[in-house]
């Protein structure tokens, strides 16, 4: 690290947050485009229900209305891909039924698209949509997983027997049965990792606009990886070849993986605008947007951790359900596998684990990946469990996770789940985490709450997550049908100033500033010369986009290797400038230099030279400089962590108070810490919002009871406190910057914290566990339930 | 169709709408005054809170038609050209801020907050911003933010 | 929202004679609630009466024991007006507790307690102070103005114009928020009268407001928190959603009950 204003480790302001607080942010639904029309989609009502007619006539009629479409006009296309395939333990692959654009004959969850209305106005598009009607035939809805399974009231899709998508398994089953069946102690849980609406706070929009003179079509879309929706909707839905295909990704407010996955507005939007030869907007609003955006988690899982009589684990055994919704979304089959078993080692040396995943098809919106995205699952699975055994063996919470930690000396670390963690050192956030937090001091303060009435409690959480998504031969090796490198293109313009395109996306992670951090330390450049250009595949090569914690372990690494391209041609350029061997030419704080000499010539003139190439080595080399690179990681990269929480529950009430959050993390190398406290902060907010307040609640029937934000509880700025926040580092050791990211785990690392301390203050009534969201409802029941 | 004159960020308009037209939505297509966002359709968020009279409102629970005669500020209208409020370089200096979808909203309530109570506490702060929902900052920041904003214009 | 006839009269007359005028019309007074309503589409008033014009309709006044507030007169100036808080400090502190405060600078009395929200906060203090309702036509008491979920006794056309307060003794009102939306999951208005003890709930009745005639002769016989005993509310009729189920809310009335005796002595 360094402490320069603007280079690697600096706590630099955002550069981006100028026009964001000046009000002059461009997000897709700002943007109006000539003769633009709008769209409003007619979605069903039910959860299942066959559909016997569409009438449009009356709405096709009224004012302002251009065009009414039907599945009828989507029949020449594909469905929406999924990305991701699974195997069965039997070896068949995943039952991946057809995700038509709009639904057709059969509807399968509540806010399936059903109809579209363009018109001149979003009123009247409005109003038309109202006016579409469709005789619906209503199904039984299928909505409990366990429902779904043993006793289906009907089947979601009919080639999924049993409304299983798969039944996947990794570990020896045998063996852990055994290790089980023979082990001192047994700690047994069964919980929900409960159904969770992302909620960006800007709704989803897409601008369709097909270019009548040459057959180009733009696509606007709130998405957090332009390319991969170009490559999604244009190869597999439209059949629309990129370069007649233009996707652009403004600013995006908020994602959270939301807004990773390919949707049907957005090749509706394309395929409408080509249909009536004017651009058309779709915006979302947030009640439809509780409806037709992909949610999370939504797990039942029972598990089983084995113990030897010193505390030490023997054995992991994990059965869960994982909702999948009525349709697989793009990335929905890894996240409670692959994203989900292999983490569940923890921070331990756990010799033997099993999972058996069952993946479950219901009338319920598509579930993917939400922050964190199986990894939380595997966390609150791990840490929880651990807490709830600590306390049947009656060892302190600090001392069980000691027993078990892979120590400093263990790395590489090869799990019994298929991960190779390369370092870490999870004694040294737990201690930071554990001081931080005066935990030694509980006692104490569990006293003097006592003396007040409440009830003080303290919980532990030790995380870790595997984020620089992905190397591509082993994603592929497990299942994914696309490559997960990043690529970046670095730019020096002929004066001197710098141009970098990045594949990485930034809709609210501060690229615009990490990513010139980067480039202007490593080019010894101001960062005032460097401009980060994201979110158009009009202007950058390629790119994977921003999920899974990659963007400066894998983009970051991408713009690293362009760099080095960069520097390794300037130093030719440089060297025959000075008339010297390039291997003599060295780059330091911007200047080319001879070594031992006092020759030297700085980046600009380099710069200059190569586009005004009077004197130029044409013999070696061609004019510019501008080189590509792309980056695949040769690993994951393992973000670990110890989060201690310390709550009060009021007991006449069972409202929990959060009273301390401390996180302790590790992420390697800290390109800006403002910035990544920054993610700290919110992952820890969204973590907290799943332990104490949020949940994506159905009835029996499939209707979603909580869409709006009347129903669906968002942490407000008084449902929690300040947190403090501290990294310690061991830094990555296969990707250049040695960094790890750090966008996913406040959310990661909270929810078992927080649980595991409502456990603690409710520990004198006997509670053992307590499901989320621990609502005040929840809490008090517990205590009546226990006295 | 009604007509509506109201002052909006000092300039006089005038013009006729639709009687259902929301205050956000004449603001954001008839006057291309983007800064206010729509994050909710249940005046919960608050991504869309602008000054009518000089105090904050929910624009997309207003009709335009309500605005008649009033004065409406928006972010835009907040601080001239490039110049900052104290709130908004408070926001920025405290890194208050993500995706910035929330972000005017957040301000505009922010500054309302100021005015009915110069030196809030921590909680006070909390509590007078629990009409606008943020999913990115965790709130942490944009806390320590309003608290620098007091600061700076209590001085 | 669908599309409407906008109109806004200047005098109370004038509205009358445009509601009464109108095939299907409906008053906006803040609009705080009608307004998200006719967004999803749930309502759809053929006109809408904007009350924002009628100057006598806003305005606080005390008098003789009395605190008069006009209908249009927004939350926020109730939760800063210096002479509430002197009459009637709960009734102010209940105005600021009311939504946001975006929402408590549209949002108005008037408003509040015709739409009678099961979960207003309002409500609950006009119950619990035994407040009378003047309207375009007559006066209500608080008693017989309340009739269900958002149903009063107001007749179609007639106006509220304003809510008489009497000043009692002492009083105060404890709410439990819901979570989500930040309305009262179960709101107890508490007030010692000249004339006894008055306990008003809202947020938890299927019917809407009402009072609790065994909490108001224990506390006028003894007015403390002990007086309160548990679950002098059955579950039955109070409403299980969600959020929380009738036994948790009648478990939350006697809590509440508690703190708002606990704040008011």
């Amino acid at each position: 690290m360094n402490d320069s204003v603007s280079g690697i480790g600096a706590r630099v302001l955002r550069r981006e947050d100028f026009r964001f607080i000046k009000g002059r942010g461009k997000y897709v639904d700002d943007i109006v485009l000539t003769r633009q029309t709008y769209a409003a989609i007619v979605r069903s009502p039910h959860a299942h229900a066959t559909i016997n007619g569409i009438d449009t006539g009356e709405a096709a009629a009224m004012p302002g209305v251009i065009r009414v479409l039907t599945a009828k006009d989507f029949e020449a296309f594909g469905g929406l891909p999924c990305g991701w395939q699974v195997h069965s333990q039997n070896g068949d692959p995943m039952v991946e039924p057809k995700h038509p654009i709009l639904a057709d004959g059969k509807v399968r969850h509540v806010g399936d698209p059903v109809a579209v209305v363009i018109a001149n106005s979003r009123a009247e598009a409005r109003d038309a949509a109202d006016a579409v009607l469709v005789d619906y035939s209503e199904l039984p809805a299928v909505v409990r997983m366990p429902d779904a399974i043993s006793n289906p009231a009907a089947l979601v899709h009919d080639e999924a027997a049993n409304n299983i998508c798969f039944d996947w398994a990794l570990g020896d089953k045998t063996a852990i049965d055994e290790a089980i069946a023979s082990a001192a102690h047994v700690t047994t849980l069964e919980f929900t990792n409960n159904r969770l609406s992302p909620n960006a706070m800007e709704p989803r929009c897409a601008i369709g606009d097909f270019d009548t003179s040459n057959g180009d079509y733009t696509l606007y879309t709130t998405s957090q990886n332009p390319h991969v929706i170009r490559l999604l909707m244009g190869a597999f839905v439209l059949s629309i070849p990129e370069h007649k295909l233009r996707v652009y990704a403004p600013d995006v407010g908020g994602g959270f993986g939301s807004k990773i996955y390919h949707y049907a507005e957005e090749a509706i939007v394309t395929v409408a605008s080509k249909l009536i030869g004017r651009p058309v907007k779709w915006t979302s609003d947030r009640t439809e947007a509780f409806i037709s955006d992909a949610h999370g988690r939504d797990h039942v899982t029972k598990a089983q951790l084995a113990l030897d009589a010193d505390g030490k684990f023997l054995a992991l055994k994990v059965e869960t359900m994982a909702n999948m919704g009525a349709y697989l979304s793009t990335f929905a089959p890894c996240v409670p596998t692959y994203l989900h078993a292999t983490l569940l080692a923890g921070q331990y040396k756990t010799p033997l684990i099993y999972a058996n995943v069952k993946a479950v098809f219901t009338n319920t919106v598509p579930v993917d990946a939400y922050r964190g995205a199986g990894r939380p699952e595997a966390t609150y699975l791990l840490e929880r469990i651990i807490d709830k055994a600590a306390r049947e063996v009656g060892l302190d919470q600090a001392e069980i996770r000691r027993r078990n930690f892979i120590q400093p000396d263990e790395f590489p670390y090869q799990t019994p789940v298929a991960l190779v963690y390369d370092t870490g050192n999870y004694e040294a956030t737990l201690a930071a985490a554990l001081k931080a937090s005066s935990y030694d001091g509980i006692a104490q303060r569990k006293a003097e709450a006592k003396a007040r009435g409440k009830l003080r409690g303290i919980g532990l959480s030790c995380y870790i997550e595997a984020c620089g998504i992905a190397p591509s031969a082993v994603v592929g090796s497990l299942g994914a049908r696309a490559g997960l490198y990043e690529a970046a293109t670095i730019r020096v313009n002929p004066t001197g100033s710098i141009s970098v395109l990045t594949g990485s996306h930034s809709h609210g992670q501060g690229h615009e500033t990490t990513f010139a951090q980067v480039v202007a330390e490593q080019l010894g450049q101001p960062i005032d010369n460097i401009d980060i250009v994201h979110g158009d595949t009009a202007r950058i090569p390629f790119g994977m986009g921003t999920y899974g914690s990659r963007s400066i372990a894998v983009g970051g690494a991408a713009i690293v290797k362009a760099v080095d391209k960069i520097i390794a041609k300037g130093k030719k350029i440089a060297a025959h400038l000075m008339e010297a061997s390039a291997d003599d030419v060295v780059f330091e704080n911007g200047m080319f230099k001879v070594a031992g000499t006092d020759k030297e010539v700085d980046f600009g003139s380099v710069a200059l030279t190569a586009y005004v190439p009077h004197n130029f080595p044409f013999e070696e080399l061609e004019p510019g400089l501008e080189e590509t690179a792309f980056y695949d990681p040769a690993n994951f990269t393992y973000p670990a962590g110890s989060y201690v929480c310390e709550v009060e529950v009021d007991p006449e009430t069972g409202v929990v108070e959060i009273c301390s959050l401390h996180a302790s993390d590790d992420f390697g190398n800290v390109i800006n810490p403002m910035i990544v406290e920054g993610q700290v902060h919110g992952g820890l907010v969204q973590g907290i919002g799943q332990a104490l307040l949020e949940q994506a609640v159905y009835d029996e029937n499939g209707q979603l009871l909580t869409a709006s934000y009347n129903d669906y509880a968002m942490p407000r700025a008084d449902d929690v406190p300040n947190f403090t926040v501290d990294h310690q580092v061991t830094a990555c050791t296969h990707n250049p910057l040695g960094v790890k990211g750090c966008g996913e785990a406040g959310a990661i690392g909270s929810p078992p914290a927080v649980i595991n301390a409502i456990v603690d203050a409710l520990s004198e009534y006997g509670v053992e566990h307590i499901e989320m969201p621990a609502t005040p409802r929840k809490v008090w029941r517990a205590i009546q339930a226990a006295k | 169709m009604p007509k509506v004159s109201m002052t909006v960020n000092g300039q006089a308009v005038s013009v006729e709408v639709d009687g259902r037209t929301l205050l956000v939505d004449f603001l954001r297509d008839q006057l291309a005054l983007t800064g206010t966002h729509v994050g909710c359709d249940t005046s919960q968020c608050g991504a869309c809170v602008v000054h009518v009279n000089g105090e904050a409102a929910k624009s997309c629970t207003m009709l335009a038609a309500q605005a008649d005669g009033c004065d409406v500020t928006t972010i835009e209208g907040l601080s001239d050209g490039d110049d900052l409020h104290p709130m908004q370089a408070a926001f920025r200096d405290n890194h208050g801020l993500q995706c910035g979808f929330c972000t005017p909203g957040m301000i505009m309530s922010a500054v309302d907050l100021l005015q009915r109570n110069p030196s809030p506490s921590e909680a006070e702060i909390r509590k007078g911003l629990e009409g606008n929902i943020c999913r990115c900052t965790g709130y942490h920041n944009i806390v320590k933010a309003v608290a620098q904003a007091a600061s700076a214009m209590r001085s | 929202m669908y599309a409407f006839n906008y109109v806004k009269p200047t005098s109370l007359a004038e509205a009358a004679a445009a509601l009464s005028g109108a095939d299907d019309g409906t008053v906006l007074a803040g609009g705080q609630t009608l307004l998200p309503t006719m967004k999803q589409r749930l309502a759809s008033p053929s006109d809408l009466i904007d009350l924002g014009g009628i100057a006598e309709l806003n305005g606080i006044s005390v008098s003789s024991g009395i605190v008069t507030i006009g209908a249009m007169t927004r939350h926020a100036d109730v939760a800063a007006s210096a002479e509430v808080a002197a009459a009637i400090p709960a009734l102010a502190a209940l105005a600021g507790g009311i939504g946001d405060q975006a929402v408590r600078n549209r949002g108005t009395i008037g408003g509040s307690v015709a739409n009678n929200d099961p979960a207003a906060d309002y409500p609950a203090a006009l119950l619990g102070l035994g407040a009378t309702v003047k309207t375009s036509n007559r006066e209500i008491a608080a008693d017989d103005f309340f009739t269900g979920l958002f149903e009063t006794a107001l007749m179609p056309g007639e106006i509220v114009t304003s809510v008489a307060f009497p000043v009692p003794e002492q009083a105060a009102y404890v709410k439990f928020p819901n979570p989500a939306s930040r309305y009262a999951m179960v709101g107890v208005f508490v007030a010692k009268t000249a004339g006894g003890v008055r306990v008003a709930v809202t947020g938890a009745g299927d019917g809407g407001v009402f009072r609790v005639p065994a909490y108001e002769s224990a506390l006028a016989a003894n007015f403390s928190a002990d007086a309160v005993a548990d679950a002098a509310v059955a579950a039955d009729g109070l409403v299980s959603d969600l959020h929380a189920d009738a036994e948790y809310r009648a478990h939350l009335i006697t809590v509440m009950t508690r703190r708002a005796v606990a704040a008011a002595s």
